[in-house]
Parts: structure tokens; sequence; C-alpha cells
């Protein structure tokens, strides 16, 4: 590996924004055709480096050199470094949903004959384009038409269309299935194979042991260190140590759960896709929450967790067509989301930014949003008290911010997060849904909010966590039901689960639901 | 902050004065703009845009405009807009003005009658773009065409006059009371009522602060903040008391002041008001708050017709008879002066004293022109530019991480240069900018 020569070198990189330095003296060394990681926790500095090199932040901007192919470059914008072959794709997708497979990959960069599109030319690429990413959809299919996977692929396809030698990549699996992340993995692979180097930020670091050849680690604008995967025999944990600086012994807090009696359950659940009344995206659901226990609901990316959630918070998801729920042993109505807040329940939704937080809030108007009869006389808010509560909430969350006047843009993903659970705890809820609460959020955040999941179920709460990751499911849950095509095919005591069994059930409709 | 020594410490208790607190920085630069222009014109008018009457003149001429925009920024909060504000001010009026004429209606019930027309007219509007989800551009526009021809089938397209006691909400004063003073008493006594509210008000601030447990501000900022702002209640007073004998505060100013004071606070303070700011900044998460979205819109769209109805009588009651021409382009002032005002385009950003005092920018503006003689025709073109340099100032600074107007003012006062920050979102190969990932995390 070492033998490859170096294409690209980040030399001594110092990014100052006001009153912040963002990166301070950091440096980085890819290979020809190696896979790089770049591992660090949030607001560490990775996106602001990968801005640096692809000339999102132009030359003048920064102190250091970048030297690649052996000459110091001047990239004035991204245009500039993907001339040169670097391209990046971002974590949300710059991709129009309204034009299709091919007009995207050529967009900005038509191929053209006496001045007109050549359509024709195009399209020819483009399906060869596809054929190396692995895409078999016809190239004429409109982008909102294919899922997220596939989109990831058409913006790799977009960038081997400009030649290029250095693939930066953020966050590359974040919005993916299993399925799609390993075929996304294999392309990289692939492309490695050909000379293409890949930088992979990512924070799922068992792809990243699985793939990465040498991973640099950042901390608080720093370089840490770069590893060898091979000659350092690294692992996740060994990485885990290098980020946060310090090894988490444990990656869950301890906990003995103290389980009460069922007071929540719902009961043959079945709900229509809101546009698409013939397909349904909950079949005849039932589940039982008890008190002070953390139900884990494991399915792949589609398979209605996230719909059976929402549509049991308030209806707030599809056409509710037949079902019961039962809290505290009476029969419930949750027919909007205000009478499923009354009734004590509450939703954290996995899209923090589009459906969690109104970004153009502070902190302190975020908290209470959900509640604000509780803090209210009649229809007046009382300022004071609001401030108590969010200051209240910053101490006992450890919310990272100033002041609580701060607007909630200007917090990192962990801490956006943790309002969203200050907004939620605030209201009060005896059951509480949370839909993939650790979704882009760093290990030492995550740690945290494990802690405050496990001390919400220590209050006697019942909590519902969905989660993608199934080592969180295995770590968390008292009890893991699998959810596979909107019906509910298993449920797994966590004592006797593992990866295996869960990923079975998450793949197929055996029907095996054990009765509690 | 008291302790604060650095040089940046003393700027943040300066601009304290005007309200601190970075939300407000916006207003704080729209509120120098119009401080500047008023003594901008009161240099070239050689002191007749600050005299009695001209003051007077410009209170009940824009009162009906600044209540549409009180309105019109709510509906812009929650993320619509209403074309149709002009039309509705119109036929509410020409309503009125025939009920009055045809049945003899008392004028105090013909009151009644136009903000119930004006509520019929919004609760119309708020159903299709509530409950329907018609684009509020689309619902009002149509309102715009129909509210319009409404006007002119009622008065046949002709002039209808209004009796004496209804021209008081748009043509009266405060009444002269008491010993004569020389100035207008009732106006005498309404300023001293302002300069001891303001005072109250900074005090009640200072004390809820302290119980909050936030630092206040160092007690010269409170001082001099109280000081200036009574100095200028003093002297509107002095003027607005001292004009031509029968002349003094417009009621239709007493009117607008009472709306500003209470949509404030019901745009500050309420429930309701939170509601309205939650689903213009995202209106799903407001959803899955448990906010309802659609009973917001629907209030919001009824409240603007009823106080376009309000503004349309007052004018009427000012021009003293109602007619086919009423309320043309009065949407566009008020949404020129919402915007001037630092609301957002794409909604949840916004306040009512800011566009009021946006709403100010523009009739100083347009009155100075008017007594410098120049044209209706200029003036409508140096109107225009002011919108778009004011937005543009103010969407400029945002690309550029500055938080607005105010922070281009004081950026010579920070650490010394850096180099400007380019765009955060930059396009690469003609992707528009809408389809760019949002740059959010570093």
């Amino acid at each position: 590996m070492s033998a490859e020569p170096i294409i690209l070198e980040m030399r001594a990189i110092t990014k100052e924004f006001p009153g912040v330095k963002a990166l301070s003296n950091v440096s980085l060394t890819v290979r020809a055709g190696e896979i790089h990681a770049i591992c660090g926790e949030n607001g560490a500095g990775k996106s602001t480096l990968m801005k640096v090199l692809s000339g999102v932040y132009p030359y003048g901007t920064y102190s250091g050199d970048i030297v690649y192919q052996g000459q110091v470059m001047h990239f004035k914008d991204i245009r500039s470094s993907e001339a040169a072959g670097i391209a990046i794709i971002h974590q949300e997708l710059a991709l129009v949903p309204e034009l299709s497979i091919t007009e995207n990959i050529f967009l900005g960069n038509e191929p053209t004959k006496w001045g007109a599109i050549d359509w024709i030319t195009a399209k020819k690429t483009a399906l060869e384009l596809l054929a190396r990413v692995g895409l078999r959809d016809d190239p004429d299919t409109l982008i909102k038409n294919i899922g997220v996977g596939k989109q990831q692929l058409v913006e790799i396809a977009k960038a081997l269309n400009k030649s290029v030698k250095v693939l930066i990549l953020d966050e590359p699996t974040a919005a993916l299935n299993e399925a799609d992340s390993q075929h996304l993995l294999d392309l990289i692979r692939g492309l490695k194979g050909k000379g293409i180097s890949s930088i992979m930020i990512s924070h799922k670091l068992n792809e990243i042991e699985q793939v990465a050849d040498s991973i640099t680690i950042i901390r608080d604008g720093l370089t840490i260190e770069t590893l060898d995967v091979v000659a350092d025999g690294v692992n996740e944990d060994r990485i885990i140590r290098g980020m946060v600086g310090r090894s988490l012994e444990s990656r869950f807090p301890d906990r003995t759960p103290h389980i009460g009696d069922v007071f929540f359950e719902v009961r043959n659940w079945n709900v229509q896709h809101p546009q698409v009344a013939e397909r349904m995206v909950v079949k005849n659901s039932s589940l039982t929450v008890r008190k002070g226990e953390i139900v884990g609901i494991a399915g792949l990316m589609g398979a209605g967790r996230t719909e059976l959630a929402m549509s049991i918070f308030g209806r707030s998801y599809g056409n509710f067509l037949s079902g019961q729920v039962f809290k505290d042993g009476k029969e419930i109505e949750l027919r909007n989301v205000a009478e499923a807040i009354d009734h004590g329940l509450a939703y954290v939704s996995e899209d923090r930014k589009a459906l969690g937080l109104n970004l153009l809030d502070d902190i302190k108007r975020s908290i209470v949003s959900a509640k604000l009869s509780k803090i209210s006389a009649g229809p007046v808010v009382n300022d004071s008290k609001e401030y108590a509560i969010a200051e209240r909430y910053r101490t006992s969350l450890r919310i990272k911010t100033p002041s609580v006047d701060a607007g909630v843009n200007k917090l990192s993903g962990g801490n956006q997060q943790k309002v969203v659970l200050a907004k939620w705890m605030f209201t009060d809820p005896d059951l509480l849904i949370l839909d993939e609460p650790t979704r882009g959020i760093d290990v030492g955040a995550k740690y945290e909010i494990y802690g405050i999941i496990q001390e919400l179920a220590a209050q006697g709460k019942g909590v519902i966590l969905i989660s993608s990751e199934l080592p969180e499911l295995l770590g968390l849950a008292d009890r893991i039901y699998t959810v596979f095509e909107g019906a509910i095919t298993d449920c797994i005591p966590a004592e006797t689960a593992d990866p295996e069994t869960l990923m079975k059930s998450m793949t197929s409709a055996r029907k095996k639901v054990h009765s509690i | 902050m008291s302790a604060d020594t650095s040089p940046r410490g003393g700027l943040r208790d300066l601009k304290k004065i005007f309200g601190g607190g970075s939300s407000n920085v916006r207003q704080f630069g729209i509120l120098f703009s119009l401080i500047a222009i008023v003594v901008l014109f009161q240099f070239l008018t050689n002191g007749l845009t600050l005299s009695s009457g001209n003051l007077i003149n410009l209170v009940s001429q824009y009162s009906y405009i600044l209540i549409l925009a009180i309105g019109m920024v709510m509906v812009i909060i929650a993320g619509h807009i209403d074309l149709s504000v002009g039309s509705v001010a119109a036929f509410a009026g020409i309503v009125v003005a025939t009920a009055m004429q045809e049945w003899n209606l008392p004028w105090p019930l013909a009151i009644l009658l136009g903000l119930a027309v004006g509520a019929l007219i919004g609760a119309w509007q708020g159903f299709w773009v509530a409950y329907i989800g018609v684009p509020a551009f689309i619902v009002t526009l149509a309102g715009m065409l129909i509210w319009r021809g409404g006007n002119q089938v009622i008065g046949n397209a002709n002039t209808v006059p209004v009796p004496e006691g209804f021209t008081t909400i748009g043509s009266g004063y405060l009444p002269e009371v008491g010993p004569f003073t020389g100035y207008n008493n009732f106006t005498l006594l309404l300023g001293l009522i302002i300069v001891v509210a303001v005072v109250m008000v900074e005090w009640r601030a200072r004390r809820v602060q302290k119980i909050m447990g936030s630092e206040p501000a160092p007690l010269w900022v409170s001082i001099l903040k109280v000081v200036l702002l009574d100095a200028v209640v003093i002297y509107a007073t002095v003027l607005f008391a001292g004009g031509r004998v029968g002349t003094s505060f417009p009621v239709s100013g007493i009117i607008l002041g009472v709306l500003v004071l209470f949509y404030s606070f019901i745009t500050r303070n309420t429930i309701f008001g939170r509601h309205v700011y939650a689903v213009g900044g995202n209106k799903l998460a407001a959803e899955l708050s448990g906010v309802k979205s659609r009973r917001v819109n629907f209030l919001v769209m009824m409240n603007m017709s009823i106080l376009a109805s309000l503004a349309g009588m007052i004018f009427v009651a000012r021009s003293v008879a109602s007619g086919p021409q009423d309320g043309l382009s009065w949407e566009l002032d008020a949404i020129a002066a919402v915007f001037i005002g630092g609301a957002a385009v794409s909604g949840g950003i916004g306040t009512v004293t800011g566009s009021i005092v946006g709403g100010l920018v523009m009739a100083v503006l347009n009155n100075g022109l008017q007594l410098l003689g120049v044209g209706a025709d200029r003036v409508q073109i140096i109107k225009g530019l002011v919108l778009l340099i004011a937005v543009g100032v103010d969407v400029w600074n945002k690309s550029q991480g500055r938080p607005s107007l105010i922070g281009f003012l004081t950026r010579k006062n920070k650490t010394g240069e850096f180099p400007a920050e380019p765009p955060a979102v930059v396009p690469t190969s003609g992707t528009p900018d809408t389809a760019r990932p949002s740059d959010v995390s570093t």
C-alpha cells in the first residue's frame, strides 16, 4: 500500500472563522488508489477540511498548501477542484428530483453539437457510467422515482463523468439501508481498483473498519493521528479512542432495568399509504410497552417503522384504517397530534431538521414549543418560566451553548438532538417514541443520549426505540420487535437476541410474534 | 457584562439601548435608517418635515397603510401573502358607506358591520388557504379581483358619501378640553402617559431579567435608553399638541397605536403568536408538536381581512366618501413595509414593530419627496429602489454570514480584518441553488 505514490497532500491547513479556529495545522496525505477515512466527532473539523479541499472555501481564505499530483493547487471554487479531478459528494444529495438520471449526470456539463445538447451521446455515455456504478435503471427515469441508494450511485456516476481521481464522500451511507450501503462500499472498493482514491467521512465505524486502507483522526480541529488499517490492526474501539481522546470502556452506560406492568398497547394496527390507497404501510401490527421498559423496533429502511410510529402518534402519517390503542387499561383515541400529546405520548422524529425543529427559533422557545400551555396563563406565555425551564434542561442535558437565547441552527447535531429530547421531556410524557435518536450524531454525544434514554426508562416511562443500528438496539433495548414490509414479524427479548437472528426476522415474513 | 472591559463590550451595551439581543439587530438597522431619513428630509425641507402640520398629516395619511402592515406581517410570518387587502378595504368601505346612506344605519353600527364584512371575507379566503390548500397568492389574487368588482357592483362605480360622525375615525383629532395652554391638552396627557410607560417598561424589564438570573445591561444603558426615548416622545408630543387650533393627534393614530400594542403582544407573548412563527418556520415540525396549522393559517388570513376592512373604513372616513378606486395598490405598500421591516419571504421571521418602522420609512420618504415637490412618477421609482436596496443589503449581509445591516455597520469594530467569507452554498455544475445541500455542519 505505502508503495503507491502520494496523489494528494494537505499541508498544515489552518482555517479560521470569526472567533473560532476550525482547523489548526491539519495535514492529510492520500495515496493513489486508496480509501482514506476521516474520523472525528461532529464539529471536529472534517467537513471544513473537505470544503477547503474542494474549493468551497477558496484559496486565500485558509493558510497551508494543497499539493495535488505534485503541484500546489489554488482552487477558487468547486468548479476548479472538479476540473482538477477532485469531486465531493455531499451528505444531502445535490440532484434535481424533477430531472432524469441522464439530465442530472450531465447537468452543467452537457455534451453539445452545433450548440444544441447532444442527447444521443449523453444517453450513451450515461448508460456506460451507470454500468460502471452497477445501476441498471433506465437513464430516462426521473431522480424522484428512484431510492436514495440509487441516487447516491447517480451522484458517483456524475463524478466519474468528470474523470475524477479523488472522490470525497461525506457520510455516504447515512441514509442507506444495509444492502444499499454494502453495494456502495463495494463500488468504492471497485473504484479503488481502477486507481480512484476515495476520501470518506463516516460515523459508521464498522464500515470504515471494513473498507478503509488508512484513517486520519481529527479532534477539535487538530490532526490526532493517521492509522494504517492493516499494519496498525485497527478496530472500532481503537478508532473511538482516537476520536474521543479516551477509551469508552463500554459504549452503553450501565443500567439495571426496573420493568413494571404493561401500560401501553397497540392492537391490530392498519395504515394505508397517504397517496396510494391500495398500499398498506402498516399491516395488522400489535405491540405492548411496559413501564420502565425500552422496546426496540428493528427493520430495514422502508419497512414501515417510522410509519408505524407516526401513525400511532396522532395519525400524523398515512390514512388510518383500523386498530386500537390502550393506555393504562383504557382504550384511547389519538385522532391528532394534540390528543396524542395530551395522552402522554411523545415522538422524536428521525429527521431532526425537517420534522423536529424550527431552525429559525432559539433554544428556549424550541424546548417549550410542544406544550406551551404548561408555562402559560390563559393565552399568554410566561417568558420567565420559559427561560428558567430552558436553563434547567441546558444544565441537566448538558446542551453546549453560551445561552439558551442562541438559535438552534447554531448547535451541532448532537446538541440539537438534546434540544429535541428536552422539548419532549418537557411535555412530561409517559411513552416516548424515539425514531433514530442518534442519527448523524458523534460518538460522545451518542453516549450521553443513551444515558438520557436510560434515565427516562428509570423514571418509569416507556420508551420505544427505533434504530437502524443493531448494536444500539442490542445495547439498549429490553425487548426488540422486528418489522418487515409493514408487519411485525417477531418479538425477541434482548438476552436472546443477536444481530443474526434480528436480521433474519427483518428480512423475512415469518410470523412468530410471541404473545406477552 | 458590566465587568466586560473589552472594546466590544461597550458596543454591545450600546446596542442594548435599542433592545439588545441578536434577534432585534435587524430592527436596529432599519430604525437607524428611519432616523437618517427623517434627519435628511428635515434638512432638505428646511424644517418642514418635523413641523406640527406635516406630522399630523403624515399620521392621518399613512395610518391605514400601517394598520395593513400589522396584519400583513402576521400573514408573511406564517408563510403566506395577501394581495387582496386593497380590494377588501374598498369593498368594506362601499358596504359601510351604502349602509349608512341607504338604510340610515347609525355610524357605530356601521363600523361593526364593516368589521363583520372583513371577518366574512377573511373566513372565505382563510377557508381556501387553510382547508383546501390553495396557495394564498392565488386565493388573494382572486380576492383582489372579486372584491374590487364587488365594490363597483355595489356602488355602481360611483362615489358614495359618508355622514359626519363616521368621519371621526379618519379625519378626527383628540378634542380640546381643559384650560387654555396653547397646546392640545389631551395630546399632552397622552404624551405624559407614554413617557411614564417607557420608564415603567424598562424598569420592569430589568426586574424580570434579574429574576431570571440573567445579567441586565449596566444601569447607565437603561437610563440613557429611557432618556433618549422620552426625549423623542416629548418632542413629538409638543409638535402634535402644538398644531393649528382644532388639530392635534389624529384619532386614526390612536387606533393605530392601540393595534400596534395589541398585536405586538399577540405575536410576542401569546401561544397563538408562537404558533404563527412555528407554522411559518417549519410547518411539519409545528404539526408534529401539536400545532393545528390549519387553524393558525385560517385565523391569520381572517385577521388580515378584518384589519383591511378597518383600514378601508378609516380611509373612507378621511376622504368623506367611498369610491371605486379606494385602496388601489395598498397591498404593495403594506408588503413593502413588512419586508423593509425585516420579515423573510420564506416565512417564520418578522415583527410587528419592525413592519411599522418599515412602513414609516416609506411614509417619511413619500412625504418628504412630496414636500420637495418631486413628482409622483419619480417618487414611485425612488420607493421601488429603496425597497430593493433595503432587502438586498439584508439578504447580501446574511449570505456573508453577518446577521444583518447592523452587522455590516459594526464590522470594522471587530477583531481586525479577515477575508470575506464566500457564500456558504456554491453552485458547482449548474445545479440550481435550491437543489444544493444546505450547509450546516462544519
